[in-house]
């Protein structure tokens, strides 16, 4: 214990992640599109088209910073990521309008961003609705099939109740695995626990107590991060606490095992590291489902995704903060949790075992 | 002053004048002076926490005297530390040498870093294995090399660019009896071909093999003389003795 | 000079020697580049829906197979309980509920209006903000429908429609890994360069053989360059294998100015060097050097536009992703890779890298004490 409390800059890491990654999360982060710089071209330019431009400037999600006058531009300006978007309007536009009653717009986005390319469109769309609205006089149409929407649990769309269960679960997996692993092993790179082991002590209770710790540490930021949570983010904790406690305990302990297993087979603290960075956390945010739709991936993923812990995990903290769900409701997470749990810390016990035999 | 330390440079390897390192308030060195003559065993004797391993990291340029000065191998401490470096060799309480080379890639790579001359290396590689009997293990990793046979090799390699200064810090901490032995018999070999070596350790036998010694005692030193001197001056048996008498004075707990 | 040749000699070794950094170099780059964009896909599909059907008519029918023919829904639940309902979606069965409320055929017909209702799951805010247009969409689509079979409109049509034609360029086909793997490979080159090149230092000073190089005439520039050079060659090779697997198994064919990729990568490895260097001149052992470098590239990585895009972060966010050196690579790697941007397209890029570069590595050297 001493030894963390000791090194001060690690201890700031450790309780500094989870608090940058809570503000980057709640305050920097969003999926949301707005302010897109845009190109306008208008091959129109008459008072149709210019109150249409107006309509769309109006928006928040766009602004327009050029306007273009030739096609040969919008390559250019895409290009260069000067715009994100040009909308192109024709030369007939107001003519097609009163004839036909029909006519074109033609937009063209930067598609690298699969996700803003569409919201972009969709926004325009939307727009140009509207803007259809106005040209027409108001009748109201017959059978109108109305919708009612409410959502559920988060009526106010915050993503923070997403990602505060990830933070925590990926927090806690970085102190109890990686912490664990590399701490141990550097013990054995240094060769001090020969030492130990040649001690009368036995040496369960030694990789015990170097394992203790992290449990208070992580009980503790699990702690700061719900603290930080509901006062700054005011995300809810609608279940039980003593159940939430209990469930990352669960949790930790099979973190924590799994970090005992990992340095009883690596020798060198770069090697420890490896692991617990490409094996534990890069598949944490992966296939928690905080990050990315789990239901989205390939179904070999998602088999993966059941042998993750943090999965688990995941799903049954953000079940009990946010949904309010009962140890009822989350009792299969809870039991595949607890088979982790024994599962991992029987086989780092039989590891150390051999390796003293 | 300063051209005194000049003069006297010609006949002493190193001069020390009221060195003194702090660190905020602890003064780790207090005003510590003496002189070391070349080709001299000098040895720095002291409790954990006295001070040695600070004193002799001023002495190799390692760390920047708060006050004082000093004069190793004819170079400032202060305004020439790059110059010493070429002339001295220094093994570290810490092992030295990369675990993950073999020992012929440790030496080509010390070897190397000191400017010794792509035919020089190869001459002086080829007599340093013979000298440690290491020829058949030459292509070995460092790390499968037993502790005696790894200290022993850290210290010719630290003497392999012949410097006329090397300090030895500790050299024979978990050391065997038997291999510290043969440790010393080198270092008088090294001392026969004109290599002042400056040494500190804690193992009061070992004191009796140097030329003189200084026992340090919270950072200043108590006591400069040869060994037999000392004893004889304090009615004492062995050097255990002097020591023990000396250090009881000790306020600073050992750490 | 010699000496270089010396130093360079030793960190090659030691480096190829060493299982868990080669593992690194090429295990890295293939998981991350064959599962990551993957798994990273941010497009939704394939959402559960429960309907409750209180009404049981013709409409409530159609509407049904309308919804299980549509390829974004899978229709998983089937009741005429509320409450049944609110059950799924706690469980997580159904990610939402369209209720049909009794009478609704009847009302639409008679009254010429009627109300579905629709229950979300929005715990997460997107999925759920998504899932309910998709099901506003396919009511409006049924919607029509059902007005076309009462009505004929006239001939020429009352409502004038501007269609809205789009085009995605770059990404025609909207493939979320084509926009995800030259951000991957940007987050490879950060970590081989950022945490690769601090652990190195930071082991020799744990190790103690730091102290040996002090007291040898090697100079503080050489030391340095001794250790940045390797790690800056490897950033190269992972480059290259990443460049190859994206090839191969993602189909991204680099873009015409591969020449330009590696230039920029270049000056943007020795920014990023000369930050792994910086955290090893602050740390004294390879734990603490790796929590702090995770801690910084956590936050390059998260705001470097890599996930969320840049535009869409608040002022003082996006400061910090233009201060971030992460984020130009990132771009520089979509530009070059997706849209095949030309050199003059990202001078400012050069620019600023250029000078981080100078800034990190100016710092690293004068924080770097041979001695104390």
């Amino acid at each position: 214990m001493l030894h963390i409390l000791r090194d001060r800059r690690t201890l700031l890491v450790i309780f500094g992640m989870p608090i940058a990654q809570i503000l980057i999360f709640g305050f920097a982060l969003s999926n949301e599109v707005k302010n897109t710089r845009i190109g306008i071209l208008d091959m129109a330019r008459d008072e149709q088209s210019a109150r249409y431009i107006q309509q769309i400037e109006e928006s928040e999600y766009f602004e327009t910073t050029h306007e273009l006058s030739t096609t040969k531009e919008i390559d250019q300006l895409l290009r260069a990521g000067k715009v994100q978007m040009v909308l192109a309007i024709p030369s007939t536009f107001s003519e097609d309008l009163a004839h036909s009653r029909q006519t074109q717009v033609q937009v063209v986005t930067d598609g690298t961003n699969p996700n803003v390319a569409t919201t972009l469109e969709n926004y325009t769309a939307n727009i140009t609705r509207d803007f259809q609205q106005t040209l027409m006089s108001a009748t109201e149409l017959p059978y109108t099939i109305k919708v009612s929407t409410r959502m559920l649990y988060n009526p106010q769309m915050k993503g923070e109740y997403n990602f505060v269960p990830g933070v925590i679960a990926l927090v806690l997996m970085l102190i109890c695995t990686m912490m664990t692993s590399v701490s141990i092993v550097k013990e054995k790179e240094l060769g001090n626990m020969e030492i130990l082991l040649v001690s009368p002590m036995n040496p369960l209770t030694i990789v015990v107590s170097k394992a203790i710790p992290y449990i208070f540490m992580g009980l503790l930021i699990l702690t700061i991060i719900l603290v930080l949570s509901v006062t700054i983010l005011h995300v809810p904790i609608h279940g039980s606490l003593l159940l939430l406690y209990v469930v990352s305990l669960i949790f930790i302990f099979s973190a924590l095992a799994l970090g005992l297993l990992i340095s009883s087979f690596t020798n060198s603290q770069q090697m420890a590291m490896m692991i617990s960075l490409m094996g534990l956390l890069l598949p944490t945010v992966m296939f928690s489902g905080f990050m990315f739709p789990i239901e989205s991936m390939p179904w070999p993923l998602q088999l993966i995704s059941n042998l993750i812990p943090a999965k688990w995990y995941f799903y049954s903290i953000q079940g009990i903060m946010i949904k309010g769900l009962g140890i009822g409701a989350i009792i299969k997470e809870i039991a595949i949790l607890t088979f982790f749990a024994i599962f991992f810390i029987g086989l780092s016990v039989k590891k150390f075992q051999i390796r003293l035999a | 002053m300063k051209e005194n330390l000049y003069q006297m440079s010609k006949s002493y390897s190193i001069i020390a004048e009221s060195l003194t390192k702090t660190f905020g308030s602890f003064t780790a060195v207090d005003s510590i002076s003496f002189n070391v003559s070349a080709g001299e065993i000098f040895g720095f004797l002291g409790a954990n926490g006295a001070g040695k391993t600070t004193a002799m990291r001023m002495l190799c340029g390692l760390s920047k005297p708060t006050s004082g000065s000093a004069v190793v191998a004819g170079f400032n401490i202060d305004k020439e530390s790059e110059s010493i470096k070429q002339r001295i060799g220094y093994m570290s309480q810490k092992f030295s040498l990369y675990q993950d080379l073999t020992v012929s890639e440790n030496i080509e790579f010390y070897g190397g870093i000191y400017g010794l001359g792509k035919q020089k290396l190869a001459q002086s590689a080829k007599e340093l294995l013979h000298r440690l009997h290491l020829e058949k293990d030459a292509r070995t990793l460092v790390r499968a090399l037993p502790l005696g046979w790894k200290q022993k090799l850290s210290f010719s390699i630290a003497i392999m660019h012949q410097p006329s200064i090397v300090f030895l810090d500790e050299p024979t901490g978990g050391v065997d009896p038997v291999t510290r032995r043969q440790f010393w018999q080198m270092i008088y070999e090294a001392a026969d071909h004109g290599i002042t070596i400056f040494v500190t350790t804690h193992y009061m036998d070992e004191a009796e093999y140097c030329d003189r010694v200084a026992i340090m005692v919270d950072g200043k030193i108590e006591a400069l003389d040869s060994p037999q001197q000392m004893k004889e001056q304090m009615k004492a048996e062995d050097m255990n003795e002097v020591f023990y008498r000396l250090a009881r004075t000790a306020t600073r707990a050992s750490a | 000079m010699n000496k270089m040749k010396y130093i360079l000699r030793k960190e090659f070794k030691q480096i190829f020697r060493d299982p868990a950094i080669l593992r690194l170099i090429f295990l890295m780059p293939a998981i991350q580049l064959l599962i990551l964009p993957f798994a990273a896909d941010y497009e939704i599909k394939n959402i559960n829906v429960g309907i409750v059907d209180h009404d049981h008519s013709t409409y409530s029918r159609g509407l049904i197979q309308k919804i299980e023919f549509s390829s974004y829904f899978n229709l998983t639940e089937y009741s005429d309980s509320y409450q049944m309902g609110l059950q799924w979606i706690e469980s997580e069965t159904a990610d939402l509920i369209i209720e049909i409320p009794t009478n609704f055929e009847k009302n639409l017909v008679r009254e010429s209006e009627a109300t579905l209702f629709l229950a979300v799951n929005a715990v997460n805010g997107p999925k759920g903000n998504l899932g309910a247009a998709y099901a506003s969409n396919i009511i409006r689509s049924y919607n029509q429908d059902i007005r076309s079979e009462w009505i004929q409109w006239p001939r020429m049509n009352p409502e004038p429609q501007i269609e809205v034609v789009a085009s995605h360029w770059y990404n025609p086909t909207s493939n979320y890994q084509v926009f995800m793997v030259p951000g991957i490979l940007a987050v490879l080159l950060t970590m081989v360069g950022g945490f690769l090149s601090a652990l190195n230092i930071v082991r020799e000073k744990e190790i103690g053989t730091i102290e040996q190089l002090n007291v040898s005439p090697i100079k503080k520039h050489q030391f340095i360059l001794g250790k940045l050079i390797p790690f800056w060659l490897l950033g190269f090779v992972v480059l290259t294998i990443g460049l190859m697997i994206s090839y191969v198994i993602h189909g991204i064919i680099p873009g015409p100015n591969l020449g330009t990729l590696y230039l920029f990568s270049g000056i943007y490895l020795l920014a990023i060097l000369g930050f792994g260097l910086l955290v090893s001149n602050f740390t004294d052992t390879q734990q603490q050097a790796l929590m702090v470098a995770f801690f910084f590239m956590l936050i390059f990585i998260l705001l470097s536009g890599l996930y969320t895009p840049i535009e869409s972060m608040p002022k003082w966010a996006q400061i910090v992703a233009w201060i971030n050196p992460v984020t130009y690579l990132v771009d520089v790697c979509r530009m070059v890779m997706l849209k095949g941007s030309v050199l003059s397209d990202m001078t400012f890029h050069l620019v600023a890298i250029g000078f981080t570069g100078v800034l990190l590595n100016t710092l690293a050297i004068w924080t770097y004490a041979k001695r104390t």
